[in-house]
């Protein structure tokens, strides 16, 4: 355990920086465009409003609020301040509703739905493509553009495939929502049954639309792997095969991780939008009615916490490879 | 470089994702010529027409007709007359006064027609129905009623007079010639929520879109050579300065930044250049990231040291001597920012956030207007599932190519 402190501490540097800068550049960017955003607030919300001491008021009243009236690195501060405390302000859309109470009641459907989705996508197409590779013959011709095929369909376009056949012509899902109408969130039997029932079509079209991918480059990976000098080597020793190719899988996965790491961010975001399809009450849903009703706050408010959580797992993904990835231990204990 | 293409052109990955991709493009161009016009124009008032060919009742009329014998014309009628509700509130008051319709199916509209014919009497009014279910029974026996008449009447209204004269008899066997109706429309995929052609918006928007693509994988291609080939070239402090910037941006998702950067452009100002152009701001890392790992494997090469003892400038050997061995890398790189730039769009304006258009459309926003007219929850498939089928079609073929294109350059991958 001694020897992983230079690894995680130099790691934990390094997801500090990415953060400074990612919450920088979720202050910064929607300041550094001409337009000033609570000139644009004010301008819908007192649409018709003549009277113009109203409208000063109003704009007032905002740049109070943002603090737009101060000088940047104070606002700066002010945000950095009130996001720590996890204020983010309250909701134009959905008055009188905190950002953050809005959020945090978002944020754990779409963690449980796309996590476990993410996951379970990530070891059936590793698995998949393993075999393949090990199989080679018939899977090229046919399985192989077919899986080209799946994985390119798009997030959204799985989701309202699946939920026009298996909700709408079929009927033996839900259409919409977490949980049915009738319920209200708590801990019984038929409202964890009707989570359960809604959860199906949008973790199943994650996890069909993460298969494709992995499976591919888990495929390369591991035809690399078994051409490599270490297992003609081996084959000559004569030790099974079985054995072999638990060597490959573990060699080729190292990279499949970190290939999920880097692409963690791009899955999320296509998934998010998966949830629009289905109106599951996660941070997609919230982020599209935002993005509809002109709600700042929660917009800001919504990218700053996806891009937390995208950053916290790709911290764990790195923790994890230091854990599996033996050249990483062999370079902590040598030194 | 022709070698390159012949040794391509044995990948059946590559010929087959390059063919399915040169078929669209060739669609995108002879579309428009055979049906010419503006994709965004409202040919019809109503929402979502049903896929098919539609002809002119008005002038259907004054088409010369023929006289067609067809055995199941009249039964195909009735069937399409009685709806299934219809046959089932039948044998519901048949049951209720007492006749016997077990042994009667629901797709026998003969009997069931039959049978109602015979028991149903408009002056009687059984007891143990409700005033509502009667008048209902009433209704529906006045529609019936209808059903059997040889021929119907068309009448003319005189506007000033509001006099009727009888224009035209038409018989249960007339049948016009389609070709000879003067009016017709083919909807292969019919229209969309505003009425619009959807096949003819689907070719225009599939152009805008690969367009889309096209520039933001430029812009992506340039920005991560650029850095790539500093960073890997140069190494040392510029080396770290871009890795560091590189590597926050690979963990920063590229979609968040997308949402805070076309949601603060504003909705007046986002057009599809302006979205293109994002889009490639905002997806470089990839390229940059291989190209760099590209350039430092061939920094120290002879023929990269020869050149830099013949004091060539840095440009020159960059040029010549580094970006000929990673151009099919490049190339590659390129085609997957197309692809996924294409995509960003889409899942942007799913969001709300595609490009402002009164215009030209993008599959992204006919895929939004769809959902937002809620075309899937309707059954209305022909307005989004060719849109979806296209993105997947674009993707799939560029996919193929690069996998093709991989197997090629990259020998142990190859079969």
């Amino acid at each position: 355990m001694q020897g992983y402190k230079k690894y995680f501490t130099k790691k934990l540097v390094w997801f500090l920086i990415t953060f400074i800068v990612a919450v920088t550049l979720n202050f910064i960017l929607p300041r550094l465009m001409p337009a000033d955003p609570v000139s644009a607030i004010t301008g819908k919300l007192a649409a018709g409003n003549a009277d113009a001491k109203a409208v000063q008021k109003i704009y007032d009243r905002y740049a109070e609020e943002f603090g737009t009236n101060k000088p940047m690195w104070q606002q700066y501060l002010l945000f950095i301040k009130n996001m720590f405390k996890g204020d983010f302000g309250t909701s134009f859309s959905q008055y009188p509703r905190s950002v953050s109470d809005i959020i945090s009641s978002a944020i754990w459907w779409t963690i449980c739905l796309q996590l476990p989705a993410i996951l379970v996508g990530w070891i059936l197409g590793n698995v998949l493509g393993a075999l393949a590779a090990y199989l080679r013959k018939g899977w090229d011709k046919v399985l192989l553009p077919i899986t080209i095929f799946l994985s390119n369909v798009p997030a959204f376009g799985m989701a309202v495939t699946m939920l026009v056949l298996f909700a709408i012509k079929l009927k033996i899902a839900p259409v919409a929502g977490g949980y049915a109408f009738d319920q209200i969130p708590n801990f019984s039997w038929p409202f964890i049954k009707s989570v359960i029932t809604h959860y199906q079509l949008p973790f199943w079209s994650i996890v069909i639309i993460s298969i494709g991918g992995q499976a591919i480059g888990m495929r390369s990976m591991s035809i690399y792997e078994l051409n490599a000098d270490y297992v003609k080597y081996a084959r000559f020793l004569g030790v099974k095969d079985r054995k072999i190719v638990g060597y490959v899988f573990r060699n080729a996965m190292l990279p499949q991780i970190t290939g999920l790491a880097l692409s963690i961010g791009t899955m999320i975001g296509g998934a998010l939008v998966a949830e629009i399809i289905f109106s599951y009450p996660g941070l997609g849903s919230t982020m599209y009615a935002a993005v509809t009703a002109a709600d700042y706050p929660l917009i800001s408010a919504t990218t700053l916490i996806i891009t937390i959580m995208v950053l916290v797992v790709t911290l764990l993904l790195d923790i994890i490879y230091g854990f599996i990835d033996p050249r990483v231990k062999a370079a902590q204990f040598d030194s | 470089m022709k070698n390159t293409l012949k040794q391509l052109m044995h990948s059946s990955k590559f010929v087959l994702g390059a063919g399915i991709f040169v078929l669209i493009l060739l669609t995108m161009l002879i579309y428009p010529l055979i049906n010419p016009g503006n994709p965004l124009e409202m040919i019809g008032v109503g929402t979502f027409a049903k896929p098919g060919t539609y002809f002119s009742l008005y002038d259907a009329m004054d088409t010369k007709t023929e006289t067609l014998k067809i055995a199941d014309a009249e039964e195909n009628r009735l069937t399409s007359i009685i709806s299934m509700e219809d046959r089932v509130s039948m044998i519901e008051f048949l049951d209720k006064i007492g006749v016997d319709v077990s042994g009667v199916t629901m797709d026998d509209v003969d009997t069931i027609l039959a049978l109602w014919k015979a028991n149903f009497d408009e002056s009687a009014k059984p007891k143990g129905i409700t005033n509502a279910k009667w008048r209902n029974y009433k209704t529906l026996n006045n529609r019936l009623s209808r059903i059997g008449k040889e021929e119907r009447i068309v009448y003319d209204l005189d506007p000033e007079t509001g006099e009727e004269s009888k224009l035209k008899m038409i018989d249960g066997t007339d049948y016009v010639n389609i070709k000879e109706v003067v009016n017709t429309k083919t909807l292969p995929l019919g229209t969309d929520n505003f009425g619009r052609d959807v096949l003819k918006e689907l070719v225009s928007a599939c152009g805008t879109s690969i367009l889309i693509g096209l520039v933001a994988g430029v812009v992506a291609t340039f920005i991560g050579l650029l850095f790539g080939l500093l960073a890997g070239y140069l190494g040392g402090i510029a080396d770290d300065i871009i890795m560091f910037v590189t590597n926050v941006f690979t963990v920063i998702p590229s979609f968040v930044l997308l949402i805070l950067i076309s949601y603060s452009i504003g909705q007046e100002q986002r057009g599809a250049t302006v979205v293109a152009i994002v889009i490639g701001l905002t997806s470089w890392t990839w390229t940059a990231r291989s190209v760099r790992s590209q350039v430092i494997s061939l920094r120290n090469r002879d023929h990269v040291n020869l050149s830099k003892l013949s004091g060539h400038s840095l440009v020159r050997i960059v040029l010549t001597d580094i970006l000929p061995y990673i151009a099919s890398y490049v190339v590659m790189a390129f085609i997957l920012q197309v692809s996924s730039g294409i995509l960003s769009e889409a899942q942007l304006s799913l969001l709300g956030l595609g490009p402002k258009t009164t215009t030209t459309p993008t599959l992204g926003l006919m895929m939004n207007w769809a959902m937002l007219y809620a075309a899937h929850t309707n059954g209305y498939w022909w307005a989004y599932f060719p849109v979806i089928l296209t993105i997947t079609l674009i993707s799939f073929s560029l996919n193929l190519m690069n996998t093709g294109m991989d197997q090629v350059f990259n020998p142990t991958l190859r079969d």
